[in-house]
């Protein structure tokens, strides 16, 4: 099936669902594209389940606010439909969607609007593929969905707000907590003292989120990292041991039983699709590491593609829904063919400011390259471990094309996923290049793995074009 | 002032690289250039088949020795010899096919007609709807992927020169030596051997020569891991197809479906439009395909000049400047071709005809 529409955006977070709305509210026909079966994105979640007497947090309720506000709008949500291809054609893009029950749909758009967010990465260390270690990231996602914690006893790990965020939606839960383990120093958070104070709201969140976590009485770690996930087949015991300024673990670990770990080296921007579609990447870690340029409403370098939100930088869900309401009246001004509307008035924007310092808590430092060893899996599709790695680096295999080709490191199920940006960092460090020397391999369609009969559907062999046969 | 080296090759692919080895062998100083890595152009990402069925009529000789040559190395390129069925699925195909099998069987290739029975006795996966084949055993693949590590690994045992990352921006010619500027500094040869694959033709024009390189951008797809369907490689008789399933148990499905974009903008985009078919095509021939997961789909580029015949020889008008490139079903003649290549710049008589790139196209569009 294939169908037509002004504006699409792609991402019902934050940035997007605003997006949607703006360009809605304009008159543009839009649709709204996420995997997702709701609008929400990662932080404004809705919950799979209706628990009674779980109370509201300012997340739930945002995102009850986005959800109606969008019902209420005259833009088109599609659920449950994920983007595999997007291609410019003559006058705008298409998307090419893997929609509910497995069916392949096009859907060609004057204009795309991109908000795709931003996905975790874990560095590989002992054990971290054990069942029972869950990314940070992933677990609130499936905490706010499922409204139950990970495990009954957690060990949380991270950088930045998100692990003492999880700690506490643990408790909240009901589950137990062994221990927080951040990297940051007190000294780091201290730091942002200026940058919370001119934010008191959020302030007030993070102190509540720490007051739980002391008044159940957890240790917090600070400048700890996890070392190794002990256990066979099911997590057994975590190891923490303390951590330099970038992240290096120093001295002896400490261990601490439990059923679950969730731990987080940070989030990186979704640019896949913005590649996909044509734009280059630039190295820039106050954002994110590789990231796609785009203007501040929005814009990008080809015509018609715009990218808000976590997915062009790392700056959380308040910024995100601002740059995603401005992106959307910029595209509409766009296809209307009227001038933007005047930028925001520059005045200091404490949110973005507030965004930034968090990224740059979450932000990886080198050190934590060796949390993984020789023996330990970087791509576990296909189980290849930092010493095989480190070899065919060492024969010469100084670009991610190149290692990919000579070990098939990221050519499995999850494309690389979760592995190439390790495995990048881990050229640099053997190669001794500076860090966002190596880039990411070029994505490839389909962004995700394509069931072969919905691309097969519809074929009639005999409209099989027969091009003219190849020289004799 | 370094001394020259007695020939520069620019561009690492199968070609270049090949070349390479032989000049070496030859006892030659050699530096390969490359503006990429070792292999990552269409040489690294090319479907792998090894195929005679596919090769042109009057480049068979040529083929079966690039066979052999493959065979010999073997599982470091993940080399295979499973034989290889071309299947026509209506009358006109069938008529396709054996008129032109009948050709290259003629040419030497060991191609037999096979009964759909046989077919599916020897390969049960195959669908029903099959109404004429043919067969041979010679056909295999190689696993295009492990040519870079591979030839990495060649160049390095034979003491060649390699410079990756090193695009060569031009090229000054002046009595008897070439200077190359890269962005690492001049680089300075008796000789040039140009292997720039679909960007041939800018590098050429460098030394103020036209050659008339096009390039298709061939697309190439690979399913996740999927239970043994078939173990030969199966093609099509219009050439619209060509299937493998890897021991490891995925798929990789091409045959020629071009995405788009020019070799000077980047790597080409797959286009939904005609994956689409390719994949319903490959699910023809194999029905259980339908089950599978496409993991990933890329696209190469295929140099080509209009009469569709290799350029192979010394560069007309320029003293010690020669050019290799735009084979048809070079990942297979490749390694051959090469040898041929080093022999005539060492100076000695090549076993086979090589291709005069100064010969006219006029008339072949
Ligand atoms: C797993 C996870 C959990 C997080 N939890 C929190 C949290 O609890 N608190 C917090 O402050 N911050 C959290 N963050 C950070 C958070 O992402 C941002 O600050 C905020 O959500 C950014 O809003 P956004 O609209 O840019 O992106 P998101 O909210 O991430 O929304 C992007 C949406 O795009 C969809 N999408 C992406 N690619 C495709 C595709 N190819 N096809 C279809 N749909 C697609 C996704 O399903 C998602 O719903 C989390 C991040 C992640 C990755
Ligand atoms: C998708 C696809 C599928 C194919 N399938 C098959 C198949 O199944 N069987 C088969 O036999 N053949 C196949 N072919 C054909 C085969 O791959 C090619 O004929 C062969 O690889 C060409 O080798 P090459 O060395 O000439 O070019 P390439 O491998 O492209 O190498 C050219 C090199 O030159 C470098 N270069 C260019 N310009 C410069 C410069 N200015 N400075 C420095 N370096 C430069 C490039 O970076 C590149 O590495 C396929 C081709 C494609 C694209």
């Amino acid at each position: 099936m294939s169908a037509e529409t002004d504006i699409a955006v792609l991402g019902a977070g934050p940035a997007g669902g605003a997006a949607a709305l703006a360009a809605a509210a304009g008159g543009a026909r839009v649709v709204l594209i996420d995997e997702q079966a709701h609008p929400g994105g990662q932080v404004w979640r809705k919950k799979d389940v209706d628990l009674p007497g779980l109370a509201e947090t300012p997340e739930t309720c945002a995102g009850a606010r986005l959800r109606g506000d969008l019902e209420a709008s005259g833009a088109t949500f599609l659920g449950g439909t994920r983007l595999w291809h997007i291609e410019r054609v003559e006058g705008g893009w298409r998307l090419h969607l893997l929609t509910r029950g497995d069916r392949a749909e096009t859907l060609t758009a004057r204009a795309a609007i991109l908000a795709p967010g931003a996905r975790e990465f874990v560095q590989p260390f002992a054990g971290w593929t054990t069942p029972g270690v869950y990314g940070l990231a992933g677990a609130t996602a499936l905490m706010k969905s499922q409204g139950c914690p990970p495990g009954r006893r957690s060990v949380v790990a991270g950088g930045g707000p998100l692990a003492l965020f999880a700690a506490a939606e643990i408790l909240r839960l009901g589950g137990e907590v062994a221990a927080v383990a951040t990297p940051n120093g007190r000294g780091d958070w201290l730091r942002c003292a200026p940058i919370l104070a001119a934010n008191p709201a959020l302030a007030r969140r993070g102190a509540e989120l720490i007051a739980r976590i002391r008044r159940a009485g957890v240790p917090i770690l600070w400048r700890h990292v996890v070392t190794r996930a002990e256990g066979d087949r099911a997590l057994i015991r975590v190891h923490a041991a303390p951590c330099g300024a970038e992240w290096a673990p120093t001295g002896a670990a400490r261990a601490f039983d439990a059923d679950a770990l969730c731990v987080g080296h940070g989030l990186i921007p979704n640019v896949d699709v913005a590649v996909l579609a044509g734009l280059p990447r630039v190295y820039d870690a106050d954002r994110g590491g590789w990231v796609v340029e785009a203007g501040p409403d929005g814009r990008t370098a080809l015509e018609g593609l715009f990218l808000c939100g976590d997915g062009a930088a790392l700056r959380g869900a308040e910024t995100a829904a601002r740059a995603g309401a401005g992106t959307g009246q910029a595209a509409l001004a766009d296809l209307r063919g009227t001038p933007a509307p005047p930028p925001a008035p520059r005045r200091p924007d404490l949110r973005a400011r507030f965004g930034r310092a968090m990224t740059a808590l979450a932000r990886p430092r080198p050190g934590l390259l060796r949390l993984t060893r020789p023996n330990t899996v970087v791509c576990r599709c296909e189980s290849l471990t930092r010493a095989t790695l480190d070899a065919a680096i060492d024969a010469g295999a100084a670009g991610l094309d190149a290692l990919k080709s000579a070990t098939r490191c990221g050519m499995g199920p999850c494309g690389g996923r979760y592995c190439l940006t390790a495995a990048a960092r881990l050229i640099e460090d053997r190669t001794g290049a500076a860090e966002g020397t190596v880039p990411p391999p070029v994505p490839r369609p389909p962004l995700f793995p394509l069931p072969v009969a919905a691309v097969a559907a519809g074929f009639d062999y005999d409209d099989l074009p027969i091009p003219a046969p190849a020289p004799l | 002032m370094t001394r020259p080296w007695d020939i520069a090759v620019v561009g690492g692919g199968i070609m270049g690289c090949a070349t390479a080895l032989g000049l070496a062998e030859g006892g030659m100083r050699v530096v390969v250039l490359d503006k990429g890595d070792l292999c990552q152009g269409a040489s690294g990402v090319n479907a792998g088949t090894l195929s005679l069925q596919i090769k042109r009529v009057s480049l068979m000789d040529y083929a079966l020795r690039g066979h052999e040559l493959w065979e010999a190395m073997g599982d470091a390129v993940g080399f295979r010899k499973t034989g290889g069925y071309t299947l026509a699925f209506t009358p006109r195909e069938a008529a396709l096919l054996e008129e032109r099998q009948t050709l290259k069987r003629a040419a030497g290739a060991p191609i037999t007609f096979v009964s759909p029975k046989a077919v599916w006795a020897a390969e049960p996966g195959i669908a029903d709807s099959v109404v004429a084949a043919s067969y041979c055993p010679e056909d295999g693949y190689a696993n295009s992927s492990l040519t870079g590590a591979y030839y990495r690994a060649r160049l390095t045992e034979a003491g060649i020169a390699v410079r990756v990352r090193c695009p060569v921006e031009g090229v000054e010619a002046s009595a008897g030596s070439f200077a190359l500027a890269t962005p690492d500094g001049p680089v300075r040869a008796a000789r040039l051997l140009l292997a720039g694959g679909a960007w041939l033709a800018p590098l050429a024009a460098m030394l103020g020569v036209d050659l008339p390189v096009r390039a298709r951008v061939n697309t190439v797809s690979v399913t996740e891991a999927m239970p043994a369907l078939f173990s030969t490689v199966i093609g099509h008789a219009t050439g619209l197809l060509t299937m493998k399933q890897k021991p490891n148990g995925t798929v990789l499905i091409g045959g020629g479906w071009q995405g788009r974009g020019t070799p000077d903008a980047g790597r080409g985009q797959v286009s939904a439009d005609t994956l689409a078919p390719n994949v319903a095509l490959a699910c023809h021939a194999v029905p259980a395909l339908q089950d599978a997961r496409l993991l990933r789909s890329w696209t190469g580029f295929e140099a080509n000049v209009p009469d569709f015949y290799p350029l192979a020889g010394a560069l007309g008008g320029v003293e010690g400047a020669y050019v290799l490139g735009c084979v048809r079903g070079g990942f297979t003649i490749g390694p051959y071709l090469g040898r041929l290549m080093a022999d005539l710049i060492l100076g000695r008589a090549p076993e086979r005809p090589l291709f005069d790139p100064n010969r006219s196209f006029e008339g072949d569009t």
